[in-house]
């Protein structure tokens, strides 16, 4: 049985770093484009952190992130992001994911590197947050309750 | 399994070890993969996608269907655990 670690110095750390690590996070995704990294790995840590303030803070409001089932949704919106991106060079008559006819002002090698950023978002959305709706439930217990009227239902 | 299937499935194991005999060999540099694929990638990925990172190019733009099918099995995966072991809201707890 996964449990919240009852322990002051170990929350107060885990609540300390989790900022941090979503920095870092979000840099390995954005950062993707010119130094190692992209949507898999920078998700990857961007669940760790949701999944490292569950164990620690558990399932009261102080750890209240992605309550209920808003992971998996989350994660199927990631799944669009991409398909959406792949889809609008197809407006244009172009193939799916395209990236050259996505209609924006800049040259076509510029389009490409806007594709692929965003497609990496899409990519950071899915992993992060399906490796969060997995460890829920796998640990329903530590899972937030979803908000309802104001208080926790 | 019935002997139909099991000499189907061993025909095409004989079909794909006898097929694996002509591939070019691990590390090969003569492989077309490394005269024709990897050169070619090298060479464009700066003025055709403006990413310095070869390998995000590679991942999201030039393989950007493999990725996408990647995607949809991370959240395949997802939608699997949650169909096999989740648990409705008000059985929470």
């Amino acid at each position: 049985m996964i449990q919240v670690y009852d322990s002051v110095i170990v929350r107060t750390v885990a609540k300390l770093l989790v900022p941090f690590i979503q920095v870092f996070g979000l840099y390995v995704v954005f950062h993707g484009a010119k130094s190692p990294g992209g949507g898999f790995q920078g998700g990857a840590i961007l669940g760790a952190s949701l999944i490292l303030l569950r164990l620690t803070v558990g399932p009261s409001a102080a750890g209240n992130y992605l309550p209920g089932r808003s992971a998996l949704r989350l994660g199927a919106g990631g799944v669009l992001v991409y398909a959406v991106i792949g889809l609008i060079p197809m407006l244009n008559g172009a193939a799916f994911l395209d990236y050259g006819s996505i209609p924006l002002p800049m040259l076509g090698a510029a389009r490409h590197a806007v594709g692929i950023e965003l497609v990496e978002v899409g990519v950071a959305l899915a992993v992060s947050c399906i490796m969060v709706s997995i460890f829920d439930d796998l640990a329903p217990a530590l899972r937030p309750a979803k908000m309802s009227q104001g208080k926790l239902t | 399994m019935n002997l139909h299937r099991w000499a189907a499935l061993a025909a095409l194991a004989v079909l794909f070890m006898t097929a694996s005999t002509s591939l070019p060999p691990l590390r090969s540099g003569d492989a077309p993969i490394r005269t024709r694929v990897e050169p070619y990638y090298i060479e464009h990925v700066v003025e055709q996608t403006a990413t310095l990172n070869i390998v995000s190019a590679i991942l999201a733009d030039y393989r950007s269907f493999d990725t996408f099918g990647e995607t949809t099995v991370v959240f395949a995966a997802g939608l699997a655990v949650y169909l096999l072991l989740g648990r409705r809201e008000d059985e929470a707890q």
